[in-house]
């Protein structure tokens, strides 16, 4: 069975280092079991979150080689035999442990969003929705909160100014899914640019790139809103227009 | 010796676990008025209902005009084998769908019916098609309405962290405490009524779809509190796992490819589920290919396909086909819904898996056929509850979810799951909320006992060379899976309670690395006194049911017997020594009697 180099960063904010450990690896593992292995046998206190290792919690986030993954979702033998594969928390949130970030970041921009407010119900007290309006929000709904887009949108992860201000993707298209619910009364679209700081977005699409759900975060949540929201105001929707035409709009 | 430092949180009411049940727990004993702490293992929204997939099982009648809470309560009955608490399945029935409207109220957005309203799938043992869904990640769909509506209801989250044990006042349980895992630091939950919504058992198999938050924690704090358990040894393998490609081995596939049009198949592609049809089913199961593939779109007039028998037949006759030597290459069998179904179709109903199986494995389910096999997925056995209050045996003590027993009898039907977590979650919490404010004053913690619980947590960082407790895990794991499975007998059981009883005494010595924050090592260590907890339970539970019912075979004991079929099995704990008794089931009532020999 092929033998790799885990580089896995070992330390708390205090300071820590990329450690090495040799592993052997079975066919089909991913890099959360590996993971799971140096645990088992060299490490025990190696701290990682993980749930459900099925790409369905959104838990186990890191930087694998640089790259923010799911741990669970990234096949070993995508790397090649003998390879030295770095595994590092997520940057942008306080380190508590090796890999386990503080990510209550999010949960507090959570608590912001302004929910849902349906509108009544049909004369029978039913609520009908045809499939076709549904289908535009649950592609957001797909989110696994696994703050991938989080981490990589450079608004958070270099200007920690920017924080008290900024949403960040995972609740621009929080704010999408509830704006395109077909039954939703309240209108966002202010609050979007005043409390949510859509505005400091410049669709580099990072966001969209490390989506493990495949959500079109930029193109069907952040650029509607942005286009909704600022009309002429905003300089990136106003090139955007200028190259795209008014109407132009990109498919899923 | 040295005081321990800990924080305290005071509240009315404390919810532990943060998955469907728990979180429906908190808003509803939030809407009572009373103050309300959610506590739970890993952060908000990550508890394992996410992984929930076909759907919410409720008889909203929007395919099926003819269904109703009737015929629900008669599936849900005939699948738990008529050892299921009656009137939690009767509530069970009638409230599931005023529970899905209400989750569509909060936001959640179901695949809908070409009329706009909440579509409903087919799944095993359920006569109509019932299950409200979105493709297959209804769970998730589930989880996040819950949380994104409990984050406005005044309730405090306090996530990652662990709670190690209740305290009581007397008889009445006065809280909860535990660690938080980012620090290891300790906390005290002082409530006047505390609901266990922990999920389930799972940890205690090595192949299982759970994850490692299911170590039993809320059966044990419960056991340990001096309520009792039923229903142990009815624990539920769920047919279809993936066995092959190994980068899916052990991934869950709904029953929703069942109920949308996949069918199981031995080696010789022969559909083997016709051979397998036991007497209880056959007045409602079609016996030949015609009519079953009739069924799928004329249900008035032709009896259900075979494949979409409850879970236990379904397993058993997978493990039977495998044993005979009509398995797949890889010691399962083929589910093949790809020669069944057309590409967009399948992409439509089953987007999540479509996408798992390509990522992990690149395996295309829209052309080829999965191999798949059984895994533990649930345990129907928990806290013995009051059908309508789910207040447990210890006063002031509530359950709710897969945490508690009673409501799926021997084999939970697939879809009624979900439903359960909204149905008792909220009425777990609108009673613990009742109880709390009736209680009035205020409740005592003994310092003296959370003194002891803290330091016996602390232990294993005292025994540097102490057991590995990943080894000690496994080696659990080992033994339930090849003692404690799907079938069992006697001379197995006994063996595996032998094994059990070493593994505890192991685990008195279990050791730990590293300091206190985010130890995972450590917490491993802790979590194996509620693991080794539960496996001994189900063991003893399956050792005293002389007879094979649902979830429990016994090859020595290989049919049903009447006289078992009256009472439950029910477990408690004294002094540390687990005993257990038999108890007659609640009595049913005539009416409810009558639903249940109406014809299919």
């Amino acid at each position: 069975m092929p033998t790799y180099t885990m580089r896995v960063f070992r330390g708390d904010p205090g300071g820590g280092e990329f450690k090495d450990y040799r592993v052997e690896t079975g066919e089909g593992m991913v890099v959360l079991d590996v993971i799971h292995r140096i645990q088992a046998t060299e490490a025990p206190d190696l701290a990682c979150r993980w749930n459900c290792k099925a790409g369905k919690c959104g838990s186990c986030s890191a930087e694998i080689n640089g790259k923010p993954r799911l741990m669970c979702m990234t096949r070993m033998n995508l790397f090649e035999e003998g390879e030295t594969i770095s595994v590092a928390p997520i940057r942008t949130f306080p380190l508590i442990r090796d890999l386990v970030t503080d990510v209550s970041y999010n949960y507090e921009k959570a608590k912001q969003v302004p929910p849902l407010r349906l509108k009544p119900p049909d004369p029978d007290g039913k609520y009908r929705m045809m499939q076709e309006d549904v289908d535009r929000a649950q592609e957001f709904h797909k989110c696994i909160e696994c703050f991938l887009c989080q981490d990589v949108c450079h608004v958070i992860r270099d200007h920690e100014e920017h924080k008290p201000k900024f949403a960040g993707p995972r609740f621009f298209i929080k704010i999408a899914g509830l704006a395109m619910h077909p039954l939703d009364t309240v209108d966002r679209t202010k609050w979007v640019g005043t409390h949510a700081g859509v505005g400091l977005c410049n669709i580099t699409k990072c966001c969209t790139e490390v989506c493990p759900e495949h959500i079109h975060i930029t193109d069907n949540g952040i650029i509607p809103m942005k286009e909704r929201m600022a009309d002429n105001v905003d300089p990136v929707v106003w090139l955007l227009r200028k190259f795209r035409g008014a109407k132009g709009k990109q498919p899923a | 010796m040295a005081t321990v430092q800990y924080e305290t949180h005071e509240h009315d009411v404390i919810v532990i676990g943060a998955g469907g049940a728990g979180l429906r727990a908190a808003i509803e004993a939030a809407a009572q008025g009373v103050s309300v702490g959610l506590v739970c293992k890993s952060l908000l929204g990550k508890a394992h209902t996410v992984m929930a997939e076909g759907g919410i099982a409720a008889a909203l009648g929007n395919v099926w005009p003819e269904d109703n809470w009737q015929v629900h309560f008669r599936d849900t009955m005939k699948g738990g084998r008529m050892v299921n608490n009656w009137r939690m399945a009767q509530l069970h029935a009638q409230e599931a769908p005023e529970r899905v409207l209400e989750l569509e109220r909060w936001g959640a957005l179901f695949d809908r019916t070409k009329d706009g309203l909440i579509s409903q799938r087919d799944f095993g043992g359920h006569r109509y098609a019932r299950l409200a869904h979105v493709g297959d990640r209804t769970g998730l769909e589930m989880i996040r309405t819950l949380q994104y509506h409990g984050i406005h209801q005044g309730i405090d989250v306090y996530m990652e962290c662990k709670i190690e044990r209740l305290t009581k006042d007397g008889d009445r349980v006065s809280g909860a405490f535990g660690y938080w895992r980012n620090s290891g630091e300790f906390v005290l939950f002082k409530a006047k009524a505390v609901v266990l919504a922990t999920g389930g058992i799972g940890k205690a198999w090595k192949i299982t779809s759970n994850s490692w938050e299911y170590t039993g924690d809320g059966q044990s704090l419960a056991l340990w509190a001096g309520a009792d358990l039923i229903d142990m040894e009815f624990v539920q393998f769920h047919p279809t796992h993936m066995v092959w490609p190994p980068s899916v081995a052990g991934l869950l596939v709904t029953e929703g490819v069942r109920g949308d049009g996949g069918t199981l198949k031995n080696k010789q592609g022969e559909r083997f589920m016709f051979n397998h049809i036991p007497d209880l089913y056959k007045g409602e199961t079609a016996d030949n290919i015609e009519e079953a593939e009739r069924w799928y779109t004329d249900k008035k007039n032709n009896r259900r396909t075979p494949d979409l028998l409850p879970r236990d037949i379904v397993a058993r006759a997978i493990r039977a086909e495998v044993k005979a030597g009509r398995g797949s290459p890889h010691g399962g069998v083929f589910l093949d819904i790809a020669s069944r179904r057309p590409a967009d179709y399948i992409r439509k109903r089953l987007p999540s898996m479509y996408h798992q199986f390509k990522e992990l494995a690149d395996v295309d389910i829209t052309k080829e056929p999965m191999e798949v096999g059984p895994a533990q997925h649930y345990v129907m056995g928990g806290v013995r509850v009051d059908a309508d209050s789910t207040a447990a045996t210890v006063p002031g003590l509530f359950a709710a979810g897969e945490a508690a027993g009673g409501m799926h009898g021997s084999n939970r039907l697939g879809g009624n799951s979900l439903s359960d977590l909204l149905v008792f979650g909220r009425r777990a919490g609108l009673h613990a909320a009742l109880y709390a404010k009736n209680l009035g004053g205020r409740l005592n913690v003994d310092a003296g006992h959370v003194q002891a619980i803290a330091r016996e947590t602390l232990e294993p960082f005292n025994r540097t060379a102490g057991e590995n407790p990943y080894a000690i895990q496994a080696d659990l794991q080992d033994t339930m899976q090849n003692l404690v499975g799907i079938i069992r007998t006697e001379e197995e059981l006994k063996e595996a309670l032998k094994k059990i009883e070493a593994l505890k005494a192991r685990a008195r010595k279990v050791g730990g690395g590293g300091g206190r924050t985010y130890n995972p090592g450590w917490h491993t260590a802790l979590d194996l006194k509620s693991l080794l907890t539960v496996a001994e339970c189900c063991a003893m539970a399956a050792l005293e049911r002389k007879e094979s019912r649902g979830g429990h075979t016994r090859e020595d004991h290989p049919y049903s017997d009447d006289t078992w079929g009256t009472v439950n099995v029910v477990l408690s704990q004294r002094d540390g020594v687990t005993s257990l008794r038999r108890e007659p089931l609640p009595k049913m009532p005539d009416e409810l009697k009558a639903l249940l020999q109406e014809r299919t």
